[in-house]
């Protein structure tokens, strides 16, 4: 096949990287005291981050193809493989992936006092699950890993989340659950229209009629749609963001809500491409309303944590708003806003998991000038707060910019509607800035001071600081691993596959519409 | 390279003392940042020297941003105007520093105080030398920054930490259409960078854009979108609300950043596009009203206010208005000829204020800017006094001083405007009586009659010290002599030296009218500057009791004056209320909680219920499970005998 | 010779007294003991076909229902004795846990 490269590699890298957060977890089954189990993670995800290393130097940038590729047989009397491999798409979420499982199992050092081993296998088997899913090339491989990663997330939730917990992650389960069960359809259906093959390369190849494409866009649809979240369908994300130890929120919004998108730019978008262009309009619709609606919402949010996770469903608007305006400035801006969102994202759940530690309470009413009790913290949770509203210089701008460039591209009134987004971002994020640090100190700790950061969390913050300001003045470092596969894309959803004429039609009704 | 020194030092600064400052630093804060600010100062007198030799810098550092199409550098653009911008923004930064080192003495900010400086000419150096539009931005969004961290600088106060909110949000709306502005440019010309845009701008004459069905003129809708973002930055008619509240922020920040540098980035950039504006009348005129009402708008305010702070900013709004009245015009280099009087006038009135009030917090403990509790303060502080009237005299056009040059100029462009023009030089004339009266009310009110404060505080006051005086002295300076670059040429022959020295970035903008009629104009300003003058000079020595026999009179136009046209509170009843209300009522409460969260758990709370029912079959009795069993077997055997 | 039929209807009553038992006894000890009866009933009719068609098959058959058999009376005796401790009764009727 001439659409991959091998490994060049000695060893089978990829492989490597995937399962070597699992092997950890088997080894710290073995383990019996909480500090050795806490002190086995970090070192697994550290080591599984070093690997990934060599990804970074021997990425070739000159080529759209898949990468590091392993291929081998797996059940080959179904055409099923054991495909894996990275483009310049995925390549940012495996490091994005691996640096927040190191961060999230620092900021769970102090706040994870029961089930430690439990804990931390949960976060083990769903790293791996999630660098599966970023590096599978085989629906199977793909779907096993998508659901696979259900699990450690619906425990984690419900074992060690907040007070509502249950009713958290048994929403989360089955709301993910359900879309996933239509994409399986979906991919049923693939796999005997493209000639019994899960591979998804060839799959993308495969020239659908138009309805069927727009059957199986809808099938895959529900399963991106709930995880990224999508306007109507986001409201697993509040409660399960809320409801989760730190940790998991972490992991949540930075990198699993990005599989969602991810999976539009690897399966919606090459495989039903007249189907992507049919199906534009209306995302881009939702995303505008996800825009606003999730800002707008903040506005009235008293729980800090519920605050950021409504804010996830306005900036993961702006990712899909991106991604669907179709040009290389949108799906760029757009790939880009997704590690960013998860860097921003990340790094406020952090933040506010450090300081629930200490206050134990997640009210934002119940802070209140304490900038002068932790000029740090404060000083850091600034950072991260001009990064979400789009600053320039911070990671956030070069995303929202390219986006609402890319959008106002695509329509006019889409990029300026899609720009009043961040005066709204701009005002719920200042907001909740005053009321958490600005004022007179709320007089429940006059008596007992809060401690400000320590040098574990500023260790933990600190890459994520890095990379804010890196992103912000150096987009370059990060873009140029996808501008290749980008235009690639492109290219891809532009040829089409059969019916474009057909199209043409639907669309011309569709505009007519409005 | 040297060029870019020019803002990395103060962001050296920044970052050392940001870092380090808490700890270490501490009230040494200003060995960091003077220096900085004053190397900065001395690379743009280098820059100066260079660029009036005949250079024109265009350095690209690094691209920023690539993707696709796009492509914008990370680069600096020296020409004419940037050096004006230049001096002036470290100039006035300088002698502010050196101010704040007093000002700010004791503290327990004072390390973050400069840090934050720092950052702030950072940006604005970087807002004034960028070679491309996004860069621009940049520096835009990054003064708005500094802006909102000095506003709320005392952010334990929830006023002050509301105003830099406020200042920061209702900046974001103007944003929003520089940026929108900024993309059509990319999208229009197919580059963000000046000298690729400018030159491209004439051919692009007559291209429209569909908007809603409408055809309307593309570099119109630009020049707009970008002048969207100016009366954000230079709080022109409708989103003036943010600076006057602005005032909450330490005295110096008042003075640099909303008096001196940032307020008029909006004026720089419109000067800047210049041949982007000249293009579109539509534009030009917009600016030029936006400019004049604003300029009598904010004076009226100014009359009635007592704040010692509010009065001199809403007179910046006032002036600033001026500068966009000149804008729209087209006597760009007018407009940047006050902009630069402006700036040390202004700065000084501010700075004289602060020292005003830097005496009254010694005397009592607590900020005092209410007017009503100074008076005579002027045998306590003589030299504040002394710079006081220098400053005023300036600002109203007292001939001779730098006020009345730039004034007049901006004036006489607008006669010579047709129609509009005449009647916009009819605002501005009227603004300038205004600005007359309310700045020697200020003066009589603060530093004539008797101190009208407790005795306590009176036997504290005394003149500042001279870290803060001689500062003030520099400025004075400026006030005064600033103008004389720029005489007009009827009364001497290349007088007007700074448009002289613009006409290559800002055009050469022509005048058609006789002699006569300039000194017509000249004399109505001088004639609105004296009366201005005579009527404070009635009111607040001669008949004291005068002003509140007025004020009873005109009540309602009082209170209208006195409540700023209740601009405020119809933001908040039209904007913030609904937007909080309908976002905790309507949105969470009844889309959110109500019809989403209704589907999403309606759906198992219908298959909970039908399952409740189904599961009545399970009886829990043994034998009749059994009996269903054999039932079933029964059938189905019985079904394949008889269908067999 | 006893004829094949004669088997079968063996078998057929066998299998009805275990049925009936089954369903009309309420001691589980005695409902244990009809399911065996009918597995043996199956089993009886196995080794007459499996004669009678000279086949090897129906007598492995019935070797495995008799593992089965064994297996599931452990395990049925098991969960009576653990439910006997739970709930000191054998009546069928008393065990309704499960009822919806």
């Amino acid at each position: 096949m001439e659409e991959i490269i091998l490994n060049k590699l000695s060893y089978p890298i990829l492989s490597l990287i995937v399962f070597l957060p699992v092997l950890g977890a088997l080894l710290i089954m073995f383990l019996k005291k909480a500090r050795h189990i806490r002190w086995a993670t970090l070192f697994v995800t550290i080591a599984a981050f070093i690997a990934a290393l060599p990804l970074w130097s021997h990425f070739d940038k000159t080529t759209y193809k898949m990468q590091f590729v392993e291929l081998y047989h797996w059940i080959p009397s179904m055409g099923i493989n054991y495909f894996i491999g990275i483009d310049g798409i995925s390549v940012l979420f495996i490091f994005l992936t691996l640096l927040l499982g190191v961060l999230s199992v620092l900021v769970s050092f102090r706040s994870i006092e029961t089930k430690v081993k439990e804990f931390h296998m949960s976060i083990l088997v769903m790293e791996t699950a999630i660098l599966g899913v970023f590096v599978s090339l085989d629906f199977l491989l793909f779907y096993i890993f998508w659901e696979t990663m259900l699990i450690p997330m619906f425990l984690l939730i419900g074992v060690w989340g907040g007070s509502n917990r249950v009713y958290a992650a048994i929403k989360f389960f089955l709301y993910t659950l359900v879309g996933s069960l239509l994409m399986l359809v979906g991919i049923v259906v693939a796999y005997f229209y493209g000639g019994q093959t899960l591979n998804i390369l060839a799959l993308s190849s495969v020239q659908y009629p138009l309805h069927i494409q727009v059957w199986l866009f809808m099938a895959f649809f529900a399963a991106f749609a709930v995880k990224v979240p999508m306007f109507p369908v986001h409201t697993w994300l509040p409660d399960a963001h809320t409801e989760a130890p730190t940790a998991g929120s972490v992991i949540l919004a930075g990198v699993l809500i990005k599989m969602g998108a991810y999976g539009f730019l690897r399966f919606s978008m090459p495989m039903f491409p007249d189907a992507t262009v049919l199906f534009a309009w209306p995302i881009l619709i939702l995303s505008i309303i996800a825009i606003i609606y999730g800002a707008v919402i903040c506005l009235a949010q008293k729980d800090f944590k519920r605050l950021i996770a409504y804010s996830s469903v306005s900036h993961m608007g702006f990712v899909t708003l991106g991604l669907f305006a179709l040009n290389s400035q949108g799906l760029e801006g757009g790939i880009l806003q997704m590690v960013n969102h998860g860097i921003i994202t990340g790094a406020l759940f952090l933040m506010v998991g450090i300081i629930y530690e200490r206050t134990h309470t997640r009210v934002i009413a119940d802070y209140g000038g304490i900038a002068h009790a932790v000029p740090w913290y404060a000083g850091i949770f600034m950072i991260f707060t001009l990064a979400s509203i789009g600053l320039p210089g911070t990671n956030g701008f070069i995303g929202e910019f390219l986006i609402i460039l890319g959008a106002f591209k695509a329509h006019m009134i889409i990029g300026v509607l899609s720009a009043l987004g961040i005066i709204i971002g701009a005002a719920y994020m200042l907001r909740l800035y005053q009321q958490v640090f600005f004022e007179k100190l709320n007089s429940s700790y006059e008596n007992h001071p809060l401690p400000d950061l320590n040098l574990r969390e500023v260790i933990t913050l600190l890459p994520l600081i890095v990379l804010v300001f890196w992103i912000g003045f150096y987009p370059e470092t990060f873009l140029s691993y996808m501008h290749l596969s980008v235009e690639n894309l492109i290219q891809q959803v532009n040829a089409g596959s059969g019916g474009r004429h057909l199209l043409a039609e639907y669309i011309k009704i569709f505009r007519g519409a409005f | 390279m040297k060029y870019v020194l020019i803002p990395l030092l103060p962001l050296i600064a920044f970052a050392i003392n940001i870092l380090f400052g808490r700890k270490y630093i501490k009230d040494k804060a200003h060995w960091v940042s003077v220096p900085a600010v004053i190397m900065s100062f001395i690379l743009a007198v280098g820059a100066f020297m260079d660029v009036k030799a005949g250079k024109v810098i265009n350095i690209n550092l690094y691209d920023w941003i690539v993707s696709g199409n796009f492509n914008v550098t990370i680069g600096f653009l020296i020409d004419r105007l940037t050096v004006v911008m230049l001096l002036v923004v470290t100039s006035i930064s300088s002698l502010i520093f050196i101010y704040s080192v007093g000002y700010m003495r004791g503290d327990k900010g004072y390390y973050r105080f400069f840090a934050y400086l720092s950052l702030f000419v950072f940006s604005m150096l970087i807002l004034v030398m960028a070679n491309n539009f996004l860069l621009l931005y940049f520096g835009w969004e990054a003064v708005g920054l500094c802006s909102y961290f000095l506003i709320g600088f005392w952010f334990d106060r929830k006023s002050a930490a509301n105003a830099g909110k406020k200042a920061f949000v209702v900046n974001r709306f103007g944003d929003f259409g520089f940026g929108l502005g900024i993309i059509l440019i990319f999208l229009t010309f197919g580059s963000l960078e000046y000298l690729q845009v400018f030159p491209g701008a004439h051919s692009i004459v007559g291209q429209t854009l569909n908007i809603f069905g409408h055809e309307v003129d593309t570099i119109t809708v630009i020049c707009l979108l970008l002048f969207c973002g100016a009366v954000g930055k230079s709080a022109q008619i409708p989103l003036h609300v943010w600076l006057p509240d602005a005032m909450e922020g330490p005295t110096p920040v008042s003075a640099l950043i909303h008096a001196a540098t940032m307020v008029t980035a909006g004026v720089f950039m419109v000067a800047r596009c210049n041949p982007l504006f000249v293009l579109s009348p539509v534009a030009m005129n917009t600016v030029a009203v936006v400019g004049g009402v604003t300029a009598i708008f904010a004076a009226t305010i100014a009359l009635v206010q007592n704040d010692i702070k509010r009065v001199i900013a809403y007179s910046t709004v006032s002036q600033l208005g001026y500068m966009f009245l000149a804008l729209g015009m087209g006597a760009f280099s007018a407009a940047i000829f006050h902009l630069y009087t402006h700036a040390y006038f202004k700065a000084l009135l501010f700075l004289a204020s602060g020292s005003v009030i830097h005496a009254l917090h010694h005397a009592k403990h607590d900020d005092e800017q209410n007017m009503q509790k100074m008076g005579g303060l002027r045998k306590y502080m003589p030299i504040t006094y002394l710079v006081f009237i220098l400053a005023t005299l300036s600002i109203t056009g007292i001939p001779g001083l730098a006020g009345f040059f730039s004034k007049d100029e901006i004036l006489w462009r607008a006669y010579m405007g047709g129609n509009l023009g005449k009647f916009l030089w009819f605002l501005g004339t009227t603004a300038a009586l205004l600005t007359a009266f309310y700045s020697w009310r200020l003066i009589y009110m603060t530093f004539h009659g008797k101190f009208r404060g407790t005795q306590e505080s009176e036997r504290h006051l005394r003149e500042s010290s001279p870290v803060i005086t001689v500062p003030l002295m520099f400025l004075a300076v400026g006030a005064v002599a600033a103008g004389w670059v720029g005489i007009p040429p009827l009364f001497m022959e290349h007088g007007d030296r700074i448009g002289a020295f613009l006409a290559p970035v800002l055009g050469h903008s022509e005048g058609h009218g006789t002699h006569a009629e300039e000194f017509m104009v000249l004399g109505a300003s001088i004639a609105v500057a004296l009366g201005g003058w005579f009527i404070a000079h009635r009111m607040y020595i001669k008949r004291p009791e005068l002003p509140q026999k007025i004020m009873d009179k005109f009540q309602p136009v009082h209170r209208l004056l006195f409540n700023k046209y209740w601009v405020d509170e119809l933001y908040d009843k039209t904007i913030v209320q609904p937007l909080l209300k309908g976002s905790e009522k309507v949105i969470l409460g009844i889309v959110d909680a109500k019809i989403i969260e209704g589907v999403v758990n309606g759906v198992p709370a219908l298959i909970g219920a039908f399952s409740r029912r189904l599961r009545r079959i399970q009886t829990g009795i043994f034998s009749y499970y059994g009996l269903v069993m054999a039932l079933g077997a029964l059938i189905i055997i019985g079904t394949m005998i008889f269908l067999k | 010779m006893v004829p094949l039929s004669w088997y079968i209807v063996l078998s057929a009553i066998v299998f009805s007294i275990g049925m009936f038992g089954f369903l009309v006894r309420r001691n589980l000890i005695i409902i244990f003991l009809s399911i065996e009866l009918m597995l043996n009933a199956v089993n009886i009719s196995l080794v007459a076909f499996s004669h009678y068609l000279q086949s090897i098959n129906g007598q492995i058959l019935v070797f495995f229902v008799i593992t089965v058999a064994a297996a599931e009376a452990a395990i049925g005796l098991a969960i009576l004795i653990a439910f006997y401790r739970n709930k000191p009764t054998v009546e069928a009727d008393e065990i309704n846990l499960l009822k919806g």
